[in-house]
């Protein structure tokens, strides 16, 4: 078995990794390898899932590679993977459905610049789907939802120099960091209330449970930030108004991601941490209160859609809202055959979509039939009517309310943190670092909530520099010193809770932050150099199309930095959680919007200086289809 | 200072105007700017507006590296087109145009004037309007607009857009604006544009210019509610809307926002903006060489193409008389109907084809049995006074469960999701592996069933103001005067057929596009039957005969029409064939098949998906398969490098291969020496040929503002329009699919007749004449007595003196496909283009 899920894994990897090598323009290889993946991938999926059955369809868990120990009982992070019926069917439907999509965009996406890419980003995302289906443990799956975020991103914006597409883009990666607020916080809590870092399967064990009914409260934050996370990706109210927004990429990509897969990612969680919240009645309440509430709202706004995506969005996610309602039930095996339902009519609709003019058209032709108007015997009645479809095709404010929710605190936030400046840099914060180091490494202060106090002063000041830094306009990279400010901050105020200074995580955690800091800041410095002026964030520079090979370094170094498993950092940040009691909630919670407001500043610095602008002139070619 | 109505008539003026996309018809993109010679025009819009109008100099510059520039071109268009060097020194007039055309690169970018008012709101009060209003306002438009794509419809009749508006924002319980202020504005009827501009903008001198700043922000949807406000029958569910409603609209959410930021106060911008701003239709010095340069790479990369084919059509060639042939048939002026009349002559040598617009003459509007409106069956300006319905269809409208609009609510979407998703997944698949019609494919011959038959004989009977079919006399007038204006008024064949042409596409919203333009965008079959059908009639027969276009009784006249994705024709044979008419006809059925193979393989060479190895039977089965696929978005070429059009007798272009540049007319004339006929074949094909024609050239030059970008992200919008995503502007144009191996040359007509009667027939026409008067449409002249052509050039009729060797001409089909194959190892090196051999 275990041999099998790694084969499971291994083809896609593979996959992605060579398709990385092959050089631009080379289409047929290109689809070649991506049609040799997903068909490899669907064989394997299918002799794992029927080696599972024939071995009497039971839970299998697997346990993996150990990635750090410090021996001490206290931490173990280890990857594990994990096999059931939920696994099953979400690995049957991503490698089908995967396999369609793959099949269509080999001759839909011919000519389209990025044509590579597009299948890099596919492959990408679809590894990191099957990497989190397949997950065994918390850390495991946190690891491939981050690669589900940033495939989305990169799909969302793929026709990366308009600027709706990247303004959207941004737009959903910032949801999906606020949903991994939740995933942070629900590591965070799982490992101090289980004193380890389980496997999904012991869960179910009955001292484990014992545990999570003598907890209550902490079991119910727990549950609620598992709810946050899964609403999040699965678009759930009050998140709803991303779903629709993210349909700015080729529309092979939207089905699979939005039709489809990623979309279901919420429920999938939900099915997957059953064992974590089904003793507690309030959290299942919620759960099917959110859903129930979708599932209303999204369809009456998929009814007064009046663009084709956007209706089978909204009804995609009323859908998913039922979903929760039937996981909240517990009635998993409904939720699963619905889903997979679901998944298959959303991307035959969206792949069938561009037909919908001709057929519909056709369909009104043979059987138009006048409209009806309503009438109203009371006048309220009357304003209660209108007043909903107006509601409805306002979206009943979503997209607003996430601003509000999300960018305008941060943006007000900002406001006051003016006077930092990229030379007052040195001047204001450095010190303040220093001053922390001393007092947290000579013992200065030994009062353990003093210590926890200055903790939190710290972990604000890092919330601080990273807010500072998402609203930084003058200057790309001050934004970007003060992203790699925020890490060490973090760990400054992580510090406070050791005994003693423990120099091996610091250099897990830290070394990655800087060479990702240091790397990032040698791009933007190039840039600058090359184009002559300092590169502001007033709007998007569109730089991408001469800066190819340092977009992309620069890439990479937003991503080691929001500690996607690319660098030590990702250890580093779980140990950096870790290190938080459990009665720290304000510490943890600080220290998770830190790391969230971190990846979506980061992504708007890339986004800002090398995508969503596309400059003109007489002289340069230009390729028709950016 | 204008007034209201004058500046909301000169925007729009400047708007795209595109129908909905049931009626896709091609037309000029930069219409606006039609009454200025070409080049003007060109620059002005680029300066103006940021359009991009040429293709860039690094494209010409590789080009004529490829050979697709001569350098002769290239000297003449610099020695007709520049000022002389002092001393009329010709070496260095040449010298320095040339040094100017290869090594002149200003890298500055195209702007364009928009803006100048709007972004004070965005750069001085850091407030992005756009992004505040735009959702709001587009969602509402789509809405109101929708013509059936959302299942909760408008719930009231539509009685004018900002009427609308009043009675949701009254009746219901919730509100569109946040400020009292603005729900008040929005009561009162009396409103103008200019006192909300007063209370936003405050300074009159900067009214149009926001007005411009504002609408060209979403020039899609702006066109669009102009396009729909001056042809509202484009919809099927008429919507009354005015652009000054929208501008109304969006003006009142714009003030909106200010005030609700600024409670304290909001005051005009109008003091921020740095004055003078400049009027945007205000004239564009060039302040360098850059438009000379531009014009002269333009003309020069056109004139190396055009000299070929003057060259090929002015070679000497022996004309031998032809037998008496052994069909006619009567095709679309397309230059999709080209390729296979060419192949069709090559395989019957005996038989005769003609062009004429594919409406063949007869415009009226056409009822399917059981369908609920009509469609025009004519060129979209012409309004037709007659009805044809169609009696006796098999086939009913087929439904698709997966697309049912249920899918979408609550329960029903739970159980169509959970049980009938499975079903979905297995049609894909069957798609996938192997494409074939299904009830998503826009099928041609669904237009009209084979089976039914169509009411043509007027009872006088009148419906919704129409005459519903026609009288004798009204049929022999419009058969008598299309058989003339083609030469064909005697020796007629035993059986003569009537080919119109459709398309099949999946997946394609622009699949009216793809129609029969002439037929207002639908399948040309309609057309086709009831001209044979017309003409089949004894008493039409008679009436012709009394005006001396005697048609013997044994012909027989056949409609059909032309499948042009799929290579197909199907006939209609309506009238009864003699049993000899009937052995010819099966043995004319195989020559249509036989050419219709060799079109396909033709046409396939432009596909680098398609293996250059496959015999024709494969190829022609490929390309079938395109129709049906629903990942194909380029089910064909369709106008793609259109760029000649040919007003003549056959013999004078049958011995070229002009790939499938040309749209042919059949014109002889000697039956024409006063050039009445000639009026009237110009009044059609000129706006026709030149629409088309300018629209893919704007479209391929620039795909981002006047093309529709790639189609790959499109959604569709009310079943009207498409846009990217869910928030942005509409998309007008053609999608880069259908133009990126387009050549973008401008139309060149030729006509076969002595140049002072097509003088004097323009100087007739002023309608006409500005085309060619400001160079939006090329004009040459063959002299039909000595062979040579004449260019039109300011104001007369020039000798056009070729250069370069003779071209070589096209013996038999053999041929054909060695110069395909040759086409293909062209295009395998990138060179996705083709020339003329």
């Amino acid at each position: 078995m275990k041999l099998l899920i790694h084969i499971c894994l291994f083809i896609p990897f593979i996959g992605f990794a060579i398709s990385l090598a092959i050089r631009r323009g080379r289409e047929a290889n290109m689809a070649r390898l991506a049609l040799v993946t997903m068909i490899g991938s669907l064989i394997s999926i299918v002799a794992a899932v029927s080696y599972w059955l024939v071995g009497g369809g039971k839970p299998v868990n697997v346990h993996d590679l150990s990635l750090y120990d410090d021996k001490a009982g206290h931490f173990h992070f280890f990857l594990d993977f994990f096999m059931d019926r939920v696994t099953s069917v979400y690995l049957l439907v991503g490698a089908t459905v995967g396999l369609v999509v793959v099949a269509f965009s080999r001759r839909y996406m011919h000519r389209e610049h990025g044509y590579g890419r597009f299948f890099n980003t596919i492959l990408f995302f679809y590894f990191g789907y099957v990497f989190t289906v397949l997950a065994g443990n918390l850390e495991t799956l946190f690891m491939g939802w981050e690669m589900l975020g940033i495939s989305s991103f990169l799909l969302i914006a793929f026709y990366r120099l308009r600027y709706m597409p990247v303004a959207n883009a941004i737009k959903v990666f910032s949801i999906y960091r606020l949903g991994d607020v939740g995933m942070l916080l629900t590591m965070w809590m799982s490992h101090h209330l289980l004193h380890e870092n389980v496997a999904i399967y012991q869960l179910n064990f009955d001292g484990n449970q014992t545990i999570i009914l003598d907890h209550y409260g902490e079991a119910l934050f727990l549950a609620i930030m598992i709810i946050l996370a899964a609403s999040a990706k699965s678009g759930q109210l009050p998140f709803s108004g991303w779903l629709p927004r993210a349909m700015e990429g080729p529309t092979p990509s939207s089905a699979i991601f939005y039709g489809a897969l990623s979309v279901h990612a919420g429920v999938f969680l939900l099915l997957r941490t059953y064992p974590f919240w089904k003793g507690i009645v309030l959290a299942r309440v919620l759960i099917g209160a959110i859903g129930l509430a979708t599932a209303i709202v999204g369809s009456l706004i998929a009814s007064t859609q009046s663009t084709i995506k956007g209706q089978v969005a909204y009804s995609a996610l009323s859908q998913i809202g039922i979903m929760f309602i039937e996981v909240a039930l517990g009635l998993e095996m409904v939720a699963l055959f619905h889903f997979a339902g679901n998944a298959f009519l959303r991307t035959y609709q969206l792949l069938v979509s561009p037909s919908s003019v001709a057929y519909y058209m056709r369909e009104q032709f043979y059987h138009y039939a006048l409209p009806v108007y309503p009438s109203f015997r009371f006048p309220f009645m009357r304003r209660a009517y209108m007043g909903a479809y107006l509601f409805s095709i306002r979206e009943w404010n979503l997209d607003i309310l996430l601003f509000k929710l999300i960018f305008k605190p941060l943006k007000k936030l900002g406001k006051p943190l003016w006077f930092i400046r990229r030379k007052s840099v040195l001047y204001i914060l450095l010190p303040v670092y220093a001053l922390g180091i001393v007092l947290s490494y000579t013992h200065m202060v030994t009062i353990p909530y003093l210590r926890h106090g200055i903790a939190v002063v710290f972990g604000i000041l890092a919330l601080a520099v990273v807010v500072k830094s998402y609203n930084e306009r003058a200057s790309s990279r001050l934004a970007w010193i003060l992203l790699v400010m925020t890490h060490f901050f973090i760990h400054l105020a992580i510090s406070f809770n050791l005994d003693q200074p423990n120099f091996l995580e610091a250099v897990l955690y830290l070394g990655g932050v800087s060479l990702a800091g240091v790397v990032g800041y040698w791009c933007l410095d190039r840039v600058r150099v090359a184009e002559g002026r300092i590169i502001d964030l007033n709007g998007f520079h569109g730089l991408v199309r001469k800066h190819r090979f340092t977009a992309l370094i620069f890439l990479l170094c937003c991503l080691g930095l929001t500690g996607f498993p690319i660098t030590t950092t990702y250890l580093g940040e779980d140990l950096m959680l870790a290190h938080i009691d459990s009665n720290q909630y304000v510490l943890a919670i600080v220290v998770s919007l830190s790391l969230v407001v971190l990846g979506i500043a980061a992504i708007r610095v890339y986004a800002r200086v090398f995508l969503g602008k596309l400059t003109r002139d007489y002289h340069n070619k230009l390729e028709l289809t950016y | 200072m204008l007034l209201e109505n004058e500046v909301l008539h000169k925007l729009g003026h400047y708007l795209p105007s595109q129908l909905a996309l049931k009626d896709f018809v091609h037309h000029n993109t930069l219409h606006a700017f039609e009454r200025r010679p070409f080049h003007d025009a060109l620059w002005q819009a680029s300066q103006a507006f940021g359009y991009t109008t040429y293709l860039s100099l690094e494209e010409f510059r590789a080009m004529h590296g490829q050979g697709r520039v001569s350098d002769e071109a290239l000297d003449r268009a610099i020695l007709a087109g520049t000022p002389a060097a002092p001393g009329h020194d010709q070496a260095a007039q040449l010298a320095f145009w040339r040094e100017r055309m290869f090594h002149y690169s200003p890298q500055k970018a195209i702007s364009g004037r928009l803006g100048q008012v709007r972004k004070v709101f965005k750069d001085q009060l850091r407030i992005n309007l756009g992004k505040l209003t735009h959702p709001i306002l587009f969602r509402l438009l789509s809405a109101y607009f929708d013509q059936g794509v959302a299942t909760w419809r408008l719930p009231l009749p539509p009685q004018g857009f900002l009427h609308t508006i009043r009675q949701l924002s009254t009746n219901g319980f919730a509100n569109i604006f946040k400020t009292n202020r603005c729900r008040n504005l929005l009561l009162n009827e009396q409103l103008t544009v200019f006192d909300l501009l007063e209370m936003l903008i405050g300074d009159s001198r900067l009214f149009e210019n926001y007005l411009f700043d504002q609408q060209f922000e979403h020039p899609g949807w702006s066109g669009f509610v102009h396009t729909v406000s001056c042809q509202p029958a484009t919809l099927l569910e008429h919507r009354p809307i005015n652009l000054k409603e929208l501008v109304v609209f969006e003006l009142l959410l714009e003030l909106d926002v200010v005030l609700h930021r600024w409670k304290e106060g909001y005051k005009p911008i109008g003091y921020l903006v740095d004055y003078p701003v400049i009027p945007i239709d205000a004239p564009c010095p060039a302040d360098d060489d850059l438009p000379v340069v531009l014009r002269l790479w333009q003309e020069s990369y056109e004139w190396t193409y055009f000299n070929e084919v003057l060259k090929g059509l002015m070679a000497p060639i022996a004309i031998t008389p032809k037998p008496k042939p052994s069909f006619q048939a009567l095709f679309c002026i397309d230059d999709r109907e080209y390729s296979l009349r060419r192949h069709l002559e090559r395989v019957d040598p005996t038989c005769d084809t003609y062009g004429t617009p594919g409406y063949f003459g007869i415009a009226f509007y056409y009822q399917p049995e059981h369908g609920k409106f009509f469609t025009k069956a004519c060129p979209a300006p012409i309004s037709p006074a007659h009805l044809v319905k169609e009696e006796g269809r098999r086939k009913g409208h087929r439904k698709d469960p997966h697309l049912s609009r249920r899918s979408h609510k609550l329960l029903w979407g739970w159980l169509i999701a959970s049980f009938l998703g499975y079903w979905s997944l297995l049609k894909l698949l069957v798609n996938l592996a192997k494409p074939s019609l299904t009830r998503t494919t826009n099928y041609s011959f669904a237009h009209m069933d084979q089976k039914a038959r169509l009411l043509l004989e007027s009872t006088g009977q009148v419906e919704h103001g129409l005459q519903v079919g026609f009288t004798p006399a009204e049929m022999a007038q419009r058969v008598e005067a299309v058989l003339r204006s083609i030469g064909l008024a005697r020796n007629f064949a035993p059986l003569v057929y009537v080919v119109g042409h459709g398309a099949t596409s999946t997946n394609n919203p622009y699949f009216a596009g793809y129609d029969c333009g002439a037929c207002s965008g639908r399948p040309g079959a309609v057309n086709a039957r009831v001209f044979a059908d017309m003409a089949n009639r004894p008493d039409v027969r008679q009436l012709l005969a009394k005006n001396g276009l005697t048609i013997p009784p044994s012909t027989v006249f056949m409609g059909a029409m032309h499948d042009t994705t799929r290579d197909q024709v199907s006939f209609y044979p309506d009238a009864p064939l003699s049993a000899n008419n009937q052995a010819i006809h099966e043995k004319h059925r195989e020559y249509f098949e036989k050419a219709l193979k060799m079109n396909a393989k033709e046409r396939s060479y432009r596909f680098a998906t398609v293996r250059r190895s496959l015999t024709t039977d494969q190829a022609h089965h490929t390309m079938a398969l395109r129709a049906y696929s629903l990942f194909e978005p380029r089910p064909e070429w369709n106008h793609t490098d259109n760029a000649l059009c040919i007003i003549g007798r056959d013999q004078v272009y049958r011995h070229l291969f002009l790939d499938k540049r040309p749209f042919i007319n059949s014109y002889d004339y000697r039956e024409d020496p006063t050039g009445a006929s000639l009026i009237g074949i110009l009044s059609a094909a000129i706006p026709v040929c030149a629409g088309i024609n300018l629209e893919y050239y704007f479209s391929r030059v620039d795909q981002q503002m006047l093309g529709a970008g790639t189609k790959l992200p499109h959604n569709i919008v009310g079943l009207f329009a498409v846009n990217n995503g869910i928030d942005g502007d509409l998309r007008p144009g053609l999608p880069s699919q259908m133009v990126e191996i387009h050549d973008p040359y401008r139309i060149l007509f030729v006509i076969e007749h002595l140049p002072e009667v097509v003088q004097k027939v323009f100087d007739s026409q002023p309608a006409l004449y500005h085309w060619v008067q400001h160079e939006w449409v090329l004009l040459c002249v063959l002299h039909p007595m000595d062979g040579q052509c004449y260019r039109y050039c300011h104001g007369e009729f020039a000798p056009y003196v070729p250069f370069g060797p003779p071209v070589s001409t096209v013996q038999n089909e053999g041929d054909i496909l060695e110069v395909i194959d040759k086409q293909k190892a062209l295009a395998v090196r990138g060179q996705l283009t083709n020339e003329l051999l």
